[in-house]
């Protein structure tokens, strides 16, 4: 019924190769000289200023999910090239020696304090977490997985947008997931979407702002369309904070800005009060 | 006129040429001037069924080109405009209302583009805000109460990438008509008759059948946009904009349009009523063909649409 299921596969969590060639990293928040292994043990958060430094899905996985308990779906689902978009393997290609991933979003089972559920986890150092057919497949499939076996989803959005290189076949990811999405309330189901740096475009305007509950990360970029494209449209530069999560939250798009040291307890709380069981009206 | 139009012109001013010598000469050329006139047909014939991407890019946005409201006033004469999102305000860029097709109530919703420079600057260029979309989910979910069709006409640059659009949750706006398009228990015939730009064209395209004039596109970026990005270099659009697949033809290969709707040689706006009426006639083709589904049909049919789009590729 789910081939994605009957591949799973445990991944091994751990730290990436950047890390290791690079023991001292600048905070981009406060210029200060991090010590790395200092910055992992506070979860790549800016121990001086709080900068949230982007996470690998590797990472995130890591910081979120109970040890040992994650099973990925679709983990050798590739992206071909379907318009022979010019240079287009080429990034393909660049993007996995980088990033050692098939493709930019992680998706899996995994269980979060005890709390069983489905994640799908982008990362942005893949092509910018643009989103194509495969990231938007590999989605949905998590998506239908979790409403078989009627479970939370989780979504943790990074991602520069839908992905150009696929046209409007990427853009129609957009409308794919967000019929899903729809689907999968309607089958009285929880999911949330948590917003990271960066959450823009047709990501943004699709499954990312359908959260029944949406949290964000402290100072994350959470717009439709890019700063620097605001500017250019309007010809002046942008107030400080416009567009970051605070801002966003201030404006009422997004639930709860949480610090990453409480995410983890945060989603757990979450769907402690979604107990599992069959709702009205389901499917 | 479009460059490749020129030497077409010129062909045409020549038989027009000889057809006046031939007049004050009373020589009898007519069934040369008959053979020739065939022939200039048959080259404009093969020009504007051969057009490149960027040309067709150039056609979609002619300034000329039949808005929206020229095909809602040519098709539903008896057009109600509502107005608002009954939150925030009325956003002109988007027109919607309620007429009858073939005597059957519908709603109709569109994009609104300017014909010149103090209309284009009234509609934003026919940029929506968060507002716009909202106004469209209203009427939509109003067409749905009333078991009413919708039909969408989608002629947009893109949603509005403004400050104030941004402040009001364009994205939520465009993520919230996504999901209640894909749910809405009533028929949706999107037909896309200029410009298809990105997400704020897919905020009103989220439809059972997805029309396409001959030479309109849609695209997940504009052509300029994509060759900055990817190219460094806006001046490389034309390139991109066959990079993208994204013309009419492309988009019914990809199985992402059902339907190209011819249009007159030259394009839509050589002839608009001929153009409307064809519309028209896919409308009422397209809408009782979805009748006979229930609500419920409607929705897994749309979705699965959705669903499979590219599923070729994986």
């Amino acid at each position: 019924m789910f081939p994605g299921l009957k591949r799973t596969r445990y991944i091994e969590v751990q730290a990436s190769a950047r890390t290791r060639e690079h023991p001292l990293e600048k905070c981009p928040g406060c210029r200060e000289i991090l010590v790395q292994r200092q910055l992992e043990d506070n979860l790549k958060v800016c121990p001086h200023c709080g900068y949230h430094f982007r996470l690998t899905a590797a990472e995130r996985l890591e910081q979120t999910v109970d040890e040992g308990t994650f099973r990925e779906l679709d983990a050798d689902l590739t992206s071909g090239d379907p318009l022979s978009f010019p240079g287009y393997r080429e990034k393909l290609e660049e993007a996995r020696q980088a990033t050692g991933l098939k493709e930019a979003v992680v998706t899996g089972y995994g269980e979060i304090e005890g709390h069983p559920c489905f994640v799908a986890v982008m990362d942005s150092h893949f092509m910018m977490g643009s989103m194509g057919l495969v990231v938007g497949e590999k989605i949905a499939r998590a998506v239908e997985a979790a409403m078989r076996e009627r479970l939370p989803f989780i979504a943790f959005c990074a991602s520069g947008g839908a992905r150009m290189q696929e046209g409007t076949l990427s853009l129609l990811q957009m409308a794919k997931l967000a019929g899903l999405l729809q689907e999968f309330g309607r089958a009285g189901l929880l999911y949330v979407s948590v917003l990271t740096d960066p959450t823009t475009g047709g990501v943004t305007a699709s499954f990312a702002s359908l959260g029944d509950i949406i949290i964000a990360e402290p100072r994350a970029l959470i717009c439709f369309t890019g700063p620097r494209v605001i500017e250019q449209t309007i010809g002046q530069k942008l107030p400080e904070g416009f567009q970051r999560a605070e801002f966003m939250l201030a404006k009422g798009f997004v639930d709860l800005v949480v610090p990453r040291q409480h995410m983890k307890a945060t989603l757990a709380r979450i769907l402690k009060l979604h107990p599992r069981g069959d709702k009205n009206g389901s499917l | 006129m479009v460059l490749y139009e020129r030497g077409l012109a010129r062909l045409r001013s020549k038989v027009q040429e000889l057809e006046e010598v031939a007049r004050e000469h009373s020589f009898d050329l007519s069934s040369e001037i008959g053979m020739l006139k065939a022939r200039v047909e048959m080259i404009e014939r093969e020009l504007y069924e051969n057009l490149r991407a960027w040309e067709r890019v150039y056609l979609a946005r002619l300034a000329e080109r039949p808005g929206a409201v020229d095909y809602i006033q040519a098709i539903f004469p008896d057009f109600l405009e509502l107005h608002g999102d009954r939150c925030f305000g009325d956003d002109p860029s988007i027109v919607g209302g309620l007429a009858t097709l073939e005597g059957r109530p519908v709603t109709v919703i569109g994009n609104r583009k300017g014909r010149d420079a103090k209309e284009n600057l009234q509609y934003n260029f026919g940029m929506a805000h968060p507002e716009g979309y909202r106004k469209a989910r209203r009427l939509m979910q109003q067409a749905e109460k009333f078991g009413r069709p919708v039909i969408t006409l989608v002629d947009t640059p893109g949603a509005y990438p403004g400050p104030e659009a941004e402040e009001r949750g364009q994205g939520e706006a465009i993520a919230q008509n996504l999901a209640v398009m894909s749910a809405l228990k009533v028929p949706i015939v999107t037909v896309v008759i200029g410009q298809g730009g990105s997400g704020g064209a897919l905020a009103l395209a989220v439809a059972n059948r997805l029309l396409i004039l001959e030479n309109a596109f849609f695209s997940v970026i504009s052509p300029e946009g994509c060759a900055s990005i990817l190219f460094k270099d806006a001046g490389r659009a034309r390139e991109a904009a066959e990079a993208l697949n994204l013309t009419a033809q492309d988009l019914y290969r990809l199985k992402i349009a059902d339907e190209v709707i011819p249009e007159p040689p030259g394009g839509a706006h050589r002839d608009k009523e001929g153009m409307a009426a064809r519309i028209k006639e896919r409308l009422v083709f397209h809408l009782e063909e979805l009748s006979r589904l229930e609500g419920e049909e409607l929705v897994r049919a749309r979705r699965e649409r959705f669903r499979r789009v590219g599923a070729e590729f994986l």
